[in-house]
Order: structure tokens, then sequence, then C-alpha cells
């Protein structure tokens, strides 16, 4: 109960502006599409350069619990996800917008973020020792049979055809594969240099998630009958706060998950969403609905995406490893105040640290607090024009993709991937699976590649890889996994090739 | 309105004129931007967001810097664009990291060299160090050679990739004890590989000086060696060096991090730089921010950057022979 001794620290004048400062920027700034959590937190690294470590921190903290809830609002509005953790919520979350519920959607993902993210911040309160041994549990031959793991959701994410949803998950592998191969120092599929450095998973993002959409804003723009009339609903807050206290299941499982997942360093809060909103799904009784704007969907997914936020600082402050890009730029943080993470950081820097923690509580509480105010204006977006949102989400588009590392190439391949995904869309493949294969194809080979030469010197990789109770239990999982879809898909449809089943 | 269209184009062309005339005595007339190859929140982009942050005092370069990440494979984005792309007016510099941008140029696939690129000044230099984990059975080099020597290519090494500085370290040991070793280069930088050491996925690591001396003051790793020529008094006074243990291991694989700006850059401008930018790392602000992270600073001008560059190319391209 240290951390209440702290509380008042936040409550000083300037920390408190700083505070609610933080939050409400960093909102701002995760609904941005481009600007990652990372980015945002990096921007405001220099601003912290005159601050006392303190209230450094409370800004810091503050920015990057609402970046992560910030970037529902462009997935929700616009389907462009601000960050990989908010490709899930965009599924159901942008179908409820353009059904006129677009204040409902945007009520639950802060209520969801607000609940999974003050669990997570109190598990890092209480249990960061032990979850500090967690952490470092995972070695590269878990983390390769997680992201096996990961691949056989591909097949059953928001796609009508199983087998659809594994060919795009395939293209999303072998996307996953371009660049310079840093662990055997070779170019792999380079015919541009904008390509030496592998597709960056924010423009590839935005491109497939939102170029679909504006070119068939563009095309339906052009015929008057058309265009349909969005009428947004106004929505009850109270009725949103009963919807949350009923959605126990979803709360739980994305909660759970995404505690999990963010501890793991390397892996971190890109695939929580998903991998929350998949199981949900799968336990369920409304597995139909999912996909068309069922709620479920993005409290799954909000709720995960900002449980991993506490978690995912264990690794960097107990012992000096930051387990994801964003625990990167605060070690940054950290460092330039002269305030090392480690073991002891709690006993030679209480004051410090817990009021940063305690700004990451409060700042999950503000911004819940806000983002439900700017709610209801925020979802009349859906009332714009066609043509005027079409120009909009593509200048945000260009803009997102452009400033992840100030490249034109970027942009390129933004709009190369995004003109392909509306061709494959006709065709009833779906951007989700690809981005999942994207992201874990990476994991999984580096983790593969580091395995099996770690195996090569020492015992050799069947033990590498299968020995042990935690490699097994992972595996067992990877063949329930495949095993579930496999019985599930063949009672949707019996017609379905066996041989398919071999590629996963 | 034609005359004054005719007007306007006269005042502009009389400007052009006059802003190439002085362009170098007038220069920095804008904020300056500082081409980082690592992304942000590694040690390079923090070192070089602190070291500029007083570019905008008067008496140094008046006019402030400001970073641009260009992360990927390595470095290679960053500095193929450097040497490329970027403009050569003074206005777009870069931050470069010796060894790994010459041992990248040397294995070949890039577009830059040496010739590349014109330096301006040093201002850090984190040299690789030996690392174990905290309960590890090695207590000494001269543990990990005789290991080594009993177990050929069993003794686990990390490391940030290839051709970077870990990696020319690991060379160069293995080198030195005629031992061999499997040295396992981690994707994600030190800090990944770091990991692998603390959790034991790895027997060994080699990682930068300033991230293995936060590691050992968590309590988490034992630091045995520095492959450098000198002990590091600032902060481990107490870790020999590789030749104190018995290995001829020279500084080829510290990490020396400085500006540079692209080739055909104007050499009044150059001179400009060469001069003010040492006096910025110099700062009293700087030296404190630097030495509170934990990042040893080593400040050269840009004659002893360019005998620096021109002894590592040397060093590198017979290590690296036959590889």
């Amino acid at each position: 109960m240290e951390f209440l001794g702290y509380f008042g620290g936040v409550f000083e004048p300037v920390a408190f502006m700083l505070l609610l400062g933080g939050t409400v920027g960093g909102l701002i700034l995760g609904a941005t599409p481009g600007l990652s959590p990372t980015m945002a937190v990096a921007l405001l690294i220099p601003f912290t350069f005159q601050l006392s470590p303190t209230h450094g921190l409370i800004l810091l903290g503050a920015a990057y619990t609402s970046t992560v809830a910030g970037g529902a609002v462009s997935a929700i509005l616009l389907k462009i996800p601000g960050a990989p953790a908010n490709i899930a919520t965009a599924l159901d979350g942008h179908e409820m917008a353009k059904q006129g519920e677009g204040a409902r959607a945007l009520h639950l993902s802060f209520l969801a973020s607000g609940i999974g993210g003050v669990i997570g911040v109190m598990l890092l309160i209480f249990l960061t020792p032990v979850l500090a041994e967690w952490a470092l549990a995972f070695g590269p031959s878990h983390l390769f049979w997680m992201a096996i793991l990961g691949v056989t959701l591909i097949g059953s994410l928001d796609s009508k055809s199983f087998v659809k949803g594994l060919l795009s998950g395939c293209i999303g592998l072998w996307l996953a594969t371009i660049g310079y191969d840093d662990n055997y120092g070779v170019p792999r599929f380079i015919f541009s240099d904008a390509l030496t450095g592998g597709i960056h998973i924010i423009p590839a993002l935005i491109g497939l998630f939102a170029i679909p959409q504006v070119m068939e804003m563009f095309a339906k723009g052009r015929n008057a009958s058309a265009i349909e009339q969005v009428t947004v609903t106004k929505h009850k807050l109270s009725s949103s706060f009963r919807e949350i206290a009923k959605s126990g299941r979803a709360l739980s499982i994305g909660t759970v998950i995404g505690s999990i997942i963010g501890l793991i360093p390397g892996v971190g809060g890109q695939i929580a969403g998903l991998v929350a909103y998949d199981q949900t799904r799968k336990f369920s009784p409304h597995k139909a609905k999912f996909g068309t704007g069922h709620p479920e969907g993005v409290i799954a997914a909000e709720s995960a995406n900002n449980a991993m936020v506490g978690p995912s600082l264990v690794p960097l402050l107990t012992l000096s490893i930051p387990g994801s890009p964003t625990a990167a730029v605060l070690l940054g943080g950290l460092l330039i105040h002269g305030i090392f993470p480690g073991g002891d950081l709690f006993e030679r820097h209480p004051e410090v640290i817990w009021t940063f923690i305690n700004s990451m509580l409060l700042g999950q509480i503000l911004m819940v607090v806000f983002g439900i105010w700017i709610a209801a204006s925020a979802a009349r977006i859906a009332r714009a024009p066609m043509p005027i949102m079409a120009a909009a989400v593509l200048i945000l588009a260009v803009f997102g993709s452009y400033s992840v590392q100030q490249s034109m190439g970027d942009v390129y391949i933004m709009l190369i991937l995004g003109m392909t995904m509306y061709a494959l869309e006709k065709f009833g493949f779906s951007a989700a699976p690809l981005v999942l294969g994207l992201i874990l194809g990476d994991i999984a080979e580096d983790n593969f590649i580091l395995g099996s030469r770690i195996a090569d010197a020492t015992d050799g990789s069947m033990i590498y890889f299968f020995g042990g109770t935690f490699n097994l239990v992972l595996v067992a999982l990877v063949l329930g996994s495949v095993l579930y879809s496999f019985i599930s898909n063949r009672a949707i449809n019996d017609a379905l090739p066996t041989n398919t089943k071999a590629e996963k | 309105m034609k005359r004054l269209l005719t007007g306007l184009t006269m005042a502009l062309t009389s400007l052009t004129v006059a802003g190439a005339a002085s362009a170098a005595d007038s220069y920095p007339e804008r904020p300056i931007g500082v081409a980082v190859s690592y992304g942000a929140g590694g040690a390079t982009d923090f070192q070089a967001r602190i070291v500029t942050m007083v570019a905008g005092n008067e008496d140094l370069l008046g006019q402030p810097i400001y970073i641009i990440n260009k992360p990927g494979a390595g470095g290679r984005v960053g500095w193929n664009w450097l040497a490329t792309q970027a403009d050569n007016d003074g206005y777009t510099m870069g931050a470069y990291n010796v060894p790994h941008f010459i041992a990248q140029s040397i294995k070949g696939g890039v577009k830059y060299s040496t010739d590349s690129f014109e330096p301006i000044a040093n201002w850090g230099s984190d040299p690789a160090v030996f690392v174990v984990g905290k309960d590890s059975e090695f207590n000494s080099m001269e543990d990990v050679v005789a290991f080594a020597k009993e177990n050929p290519g069993k003794l686990t090494l990390s490391g940030a990739g290839l051709f970077v500085g870990h990696h020319i370290a690991a060379l160069q040991i293995e080198k030195a004890c005629d031992c061999k070793m499997a040295y396992i280069p981690t994707k994600g930088g030190g800090a990944a590989a770091m990991k692998a050491v603390i959790a034991g996925d790895v027997k060994a690591g080699i990682n930068n000086l300033s991230d293995a001396f936060r590691a050992r003051e968590a309590g988490n790793v034992k630091i045995l060696g520095v492959a450098d020529l000198e002990r590091n008094e600032e902060f481990l006074s107490d870790v020999p060096t590789m030749m104190e243990a018995g290995l001829d291991v020279d500084n080829s694989s510290v990490n020396f991090r400085g500006l540079m700006v692209p080739k055909g850059t104007d050499p009044a401008i150059i001179e400009t730089l060469a001069a003010k930018v040492p006096a910025m790392f110099e700062n009293a602000r700087v030296a404190k921010r630097m030495k509170a992270g934990g990042s040893p600073m080593k400040i050269m001008t840009r004659d002893e950057v360019l005998k620096m560059w021109a002894e590592r190319q040397e060093t590198l391209e017979e290590l690296l022979k036959g590889l």
C-alpha cells in the first residue's frame, strides 16, 4: 500500500496540470493515425528536459496511457487503427460507427480501456517482483511457439472464408520477410531503397485499412443514390455503464490476456488486442455477430490493449530491460534524469517511481472522463459527406505514414499495399489476417533462428524446442487451436479440403 | 501587374544571388536536422538528443538542432539515405556509429563508405564489454577462455546484430584466444541481447558499457572485461581490459558516436561546424545529462575523427577478410 502515500505528489498544482495536459494531449496524439504511443512518448521526451524527474515522468506516464486508448478513436470512426494495438478495435468498432452507434462504441471502448488499464497498473503495483520472474521465463523457443499459436488464429480472424483468411495470412507472413535480414546479413526482396528496412507496420496498417475504404468511398461518391445516410443515435452514458457491467466475460478475457501478453518482452501490445478478440469470440454464445458491429469485440480488444500498459513496464522497472519499443523510449526518459531502473529502484527513488505509477493510474481515469466527453461530438464524423470524409482520411493516411520515419518511401508502400488490398477485398480477403501475419512473421522467424542457433551450440533443436513443460504446454495449445478451428470449420463447411490444414 | 511581376522576379533573383554568396557566412540561418540511423529511445538517439540540446545557444550554433529517426536494417537505411538522398547544404547532418557503418560498407550491399561522408566531431565512445549472468560459473575472462577451449563452439554469446561493435569484439576475442564461440546476434538491439544474458538463454554476452553498467547496478550481471585500451575509470574502474586478461583485443570494437555531413557540403560550412560543434559537446549541461544517463563521453575534433576512421577502415578490412 506504499503507493497511496505518494498520491499527494500527483495533486500538486504543476503535477496535476501536467497530468491533465498529458492525458488530453495523449488522446489527441493517439487519435492521429501514424502517431503510435511510441512516437508520442518520444515526441514528449524533450519537454521533460526542463522538468523535475517526477514531473517529467507524470507527463510521460499519462501520455503513454492515453495514447493507447486514443488510438481507438480513429480505429472506430475512420477504420484507421492508430497503432497495431487497435486493429481488433476497428473490426467491430467501425461497423458500429457505420450503423450510427459510434458514440456507443466510443463509450464502451473508453470504459473498457479504463477498467483494463486500472487492473493492469494494479498488477504493476502489487505483483511486480513475481511478474518479473515470469517475464524472464519466456525464452526464444517459447516466443516461437507463442507466435505459431498466433498464426493458428489467422484463418478464423475476420474472414468469411477460412481458406481466404489463411491465404491473406500467408501474404502477411511473406511481407514480413522483406528487407535486410539482420540474422544472416542478407538482403531479401529489396527492389527499392524504401524496402531496405522492411515494411514498417504503421504504414502497412494505415494502407491496408484506410485506403480500400477511401477507394470505396470515391467509388460510391459518384453515385448519389448509393450514399447511405447515417443517422447518428445519441447514446446515454448510463446505458453504456450498464452494458459494461454486463460484459464481464469480454472484460475479463481481455484484461487477463492483455496483462499476460503485455508482460512478455518482445511481443508487447501489438497482438494483445487481436488475441483477446479471438478468444472472446470463441467463448461467446454470439460467435456469428463478431465482425458485424458487436460491442463485445470492442470491449475485449480495448480492455486488452490498456491492460497491457502496466505489465509491459515490469521488465523495464525491475530488470532494466525495455520489453517494448515504448518502454525503450521511457527508459531514455528515466536515464536523462539519472534514474536507473532496476531491482532497487523502488527503494532508491520511491517518490519518483510511485508518482509515475500513480499518474498512470489517475491517467486511466481522466482518460475515461475526457474520452467520453468527446465521444458524442466525435461520433458525428460518421455523418460527414462521403467525398469530404474520403479526402480527410486520405490526408491523414499520407501524413501518418510519412511521419513514422519522415520517408516518402513509406507513403508509397502504404498506397501500394492499400490499392492491392482494395482488389483483394473484392475477392473476399480481409486486412486483419494479413496484418497479423506481418506482425507474427517477424516474431516467429527471429525467435526460431535465435533458438536454433542456441540449440545448435547446446543440446540440439529437438530438445530445445520440445523439451520442458512450458514448451510442451505451448505445443499442446497450438495443436488444440488447430484442432478447434478444424472442427468448427468442418461444422460450417464440410466441403473444405483437409489439405489446407497442412499449411498451418 | 506585369511590372509588379517583373519587379518581384528581379527581387527574387537578386535575393538568390546574394543568398548564394553569403550562404556560408550566415550559416546557419535555420534549424539543422540530424539523421539518426536508429529508432527513438535507442542509445544513439538518446545521446544525440542530449548532445544537440544546447545548439540554439547564441555562442554555439545559434540555431536549434532537431533529430530525424531513420531506423532499419541495422542502420543501413539511415546511412543510405544520408549518402544518396540528403541535401548537402549543411542543414542535414547525420549521426555516425563506428565501427558499424564502416564494417557494413566493407561487407558491401550498401551505398556508402567512409568517402561518402565528412566527419564533424565525435561526442561519445561506448566500449563493448563482456557480460555474464549474476549466477554464472564464469568469474573472469580466463574462466571463459578455458571453457571455450574445452568446448569449442558451445559458448553461446549474445550481441546486438552482425557487423556491429559487439560482433567485432566477439571476432577479436575468438581470434585472440584461438578458440571458437557461438556468437548469436539478436534483433532488437542491445536490450534483447542483454535480456538473453539475464534470463540465461545464453551463457554470456557482449554489450554496451553503459547498458551493462546499468544492469550490474541493478544486480543482474557480472562484467568480466572491457574491450578497450584502458579501463573505464568513470563507470567501471574495477573491470580489467581484455589486454590485462591476456587477450590481444584493441579498441576496434568501441562504438564511437559523432556527427557528420554528406560529401559535397560546402567546405566553409564544414569548417564552421567543425569549430563550433566540439564546444557544443563540451557544454556543462550536456556533460551533466550524459553522466546522469551513464553514457561515456569522448570529444574528438574533425581531424582526430578523420584519423580514427582511416585506422578503423584498415583494421576492419583485415578482420573481416574471409568472413
